[in-house]
């Protein structure tokens, strides 16, 4: 008990608190810094930049994770039917989630290159475009595409926790309702998604929590360009801070992510919860 | 794809029940093209959709593979097929292991993950044991704030972390990121093990007391060979989480040869205007592969952990 707790008082929670200090200072790197009160966070506030990253941020967690719940939940139904080598599409699935995320953004980079994209070159084959997609190059392009490369990385995880939570469902379930009469839509409406909704809560909670603080992914792809409008919070900080050395406003840009953070946690932990309760699924 | 042609293909997917339903009750009705029927019925609404999201989830990864054995002559080639490879060269696997930093980058990735898993998982059992049995006061909250903790983002924790990390004169070395990666593994760690030790029954434990043994002899001799799968499960976690950190080590980290894997390839192989694709997509794929072939060996205890430490 005691080495754990003294670890994480020191590397977790003492960081904490300093870093919300430090959100209050003027702090560089090199030289210790004054307490200035709210002005970082007031210079932030009318910062545009900041604002755009806010503003990508809240888009950025949106949309993949809505993405990711609905594609997470149909993979998790699809890998629920009675399917050939079972095991093995389960295994195989979950690489995405497993491989270091740094590099399968490389993977995606050279994807997006501007010459020599596969996707491009495929779709101008098919006669879909006729020239070649600047993916990154262009501010909602590449908004778009950072927001496809967290998906194909952030599904394998929801389809696989949700296929854990469908096989608790008791097939005699099913069977009374069939026997009822009921519509396949009607099961997956009254029986899958209310017994599914305690663990759809949970899962999601982890992915909307992933998604804000993503750093990564962005950070390898765009290094927030083309000229800052793919800025997430946590890239920004990153920026200001380590790139830029000022590392008060930067951890004031960390800090400012927390009641988001806490805000989109709780929204979706009981927002999900209330829904369980309402259909007289247990809370 | 959007929301609404989602909504309409969740309605399509339903349990093989349901389709055995849907069998029989026509086979009363229109007889013997039924089998044939619910074949192509099973295949656009199960099999396909199922062969896409398995084709997209993995064409990075080929195509990864395509680019990293590649000759560079054929990979800057506009004609051809792009998609297979006529030559193929390890020419890019040989510059990444004898001209760069590379097998440097993965040694100090090995020695760092296994170290801090080894930290973590021996602080882990500790903690997990200490909440789950000893039953002191205000331990429910301890794991509480355990989870909590699970739950604070590296990204928020990294810029005073990096002013700790100089103040302890730790900047720029190894024990940075050893000591600064069980932020996330303990906690995770720790409540994977929670959850393993309740379900070790506490008769065991009252017995071996009752012969006379020290809470650490049950400790050593009881409760963990009962849970070793649990040990292994978050081992591997642990492991991968380490290996695939990317936001500390590139902060605390500045000179090449300290670095790791993921920050070493992002930073140091993308230099210039000129990217060298082979190169990097081989680094990629040779740092991805020590975690794959772990993950393709414990598939089943990585699975348990991620969904056990979720559904808790």
């Amino acid at each position: 008990m005691i080495p754990a707790a003294a670890i994480l008082i020191v590397f977790l929670t003492y960081p904490l608190g300093l870093g919300i200090w430090l959100g209050f200072t003027d702090t560089k790197i090199g030289r210790g810094g004054e307490w200035i009160g709210l002005e970082n966070y007031i210079y932030l506030w009318d910062d545009s930049v900041t604002r755009l990253a806010l503003f990508n941020t809240m888009f950025y967690t949106v949309v993949a994770s809505v993405i990711k719940f609905f594609l997470g939940l149909w993979l998790a139904i699809l890998l629920n039917e009675r399917i050939p080598y079972k095991t093995f599409f389960r295994s195989v699935i979950l690489l995405p989630y497993i491989v270091p995320t740094a590099l399968s953004a490389l993977a995606f980079w050279w994807l997006y290159d501007a010459q020599f994209s596969i996707i491009s070159w495929a779709l101008l084959k098919m006669g879909l475009i006729d020239h070649y997609i600047d993916f990154l190059g262009d501010p909602w392009n590449a908004r778009f595409s950072t927001i496809a490369a967290n998906i194909w990385r952030g599904v394998p995880f929801v389809a696989i926790t949700l296929l854990a939570g469908l096989q608790t469902i008791s097939p005699s379930l099913y069977e009374a309702c069939a026997i009822d009469g009921a519509t396949g839509f009607q099961k997956f409406r009254h029986i899958t998604l209310p017994l599914l909704t305690p663990i759809i809560a949970v899962v999601m909670t982890f992915s909307v929590l992933f998604t804000f603080t993503d750093f990564q992914l962005i950070y390898v792809l765009t290094r927030g360009g083309p000229l800052n409008n793919t800025h997430l919070m946590a890239t920004l900080s990153f920026q200001r801070a380590i790139s830029g050395g000022a590392l008060g406003e930067g951890a004031a840009i960390a800090i400012a992510m927390v009641p988001f953070l806490l805000a989109a946690i709780l929204f979706s932990f009981f927002g999900l919860q209330r829904r369980a309760w309402q259909q007289g699924g247990k809370d | 794809m959007t929301v609404d042609t989602q909504k309409q293909h969740e309605i399509q997917e339903q349990s093989p029940i349901e389709q055995h339903e849907v069998n029989s009750s026509r086979s009363d009705s229109d007889g013997s093209m039924d089998y044939l029927d619910s074949f192509q019925k099973r295949f656009i609404t199960t099999l396909l959709p199922l062969g896409i999201f398995v084709f997209v989830l993995l064409f990075p990864f080929f195509w990864m593979t395509i680019t990293a054995i590649k000759p560079d002559a054929e990979l800057l080639a506009h004609t051809g097929n792009p998609f297979w490879v006529i030559n193929p060269t390890l020419e890019h696997f040989e510059k990444l292991l004898f001209h760069t930093s590379y097998p440097q980058w993965l040694w100090n990735t090995v020695f760092i993950s296994v170290i801090s898993t080894f930290v973590s998982l021996l602080c882990s059992v500790f903690a997990a044991y200490a909440i789950e049995r000893l039953r002191f006061k205000g331990s429910k909250q301890v794991g509480l704030s355990i989870f909590l903790a699970y739950l604070v983002p590296p990204s928020i924790l990294f810029i005073p972390l990096s002013t700790i990390v100089f103040q302890l004169g730790l900047f720029d070395t190894k024990w940075a990121l050893i000591l600064t990666y069980p932020t996330f593994l303990i906690p995770f760690c720790t409540w994977l093990l929670m959850g393993y030790f309740r379900s070790i029954p506490y008769e065991l434990e009252e017995c071996a007391l009752m012969d006379g043994a020290t809470r650490l002899e049950i400790l050593i001799k009881i409760v963990l060979p009962l849970s070793v799968p649990g040990l292994i499960s978050a081992g591997i976690f642990a492991f991968t989480l380490s290996w695939n950190e990317f936001i500390y080590a590139l902060t605390f980290i500045s000179s090449s040869e300290m670095k790791t894997v993921p920050v070493g390839v992002v930073t140091e192989l993308v230099d210039g205007d000129v990217y060298h694709w082979g190169p990097l997509m081989a680094g990629a794929l040779f740092g991805s592969l020590p975690v794959a072939v772990l993950y393709s060996f414990f598939v089943e205890q990585y699975v348990s952990g991620m969904t056990g430490a979720v559904k808790e």
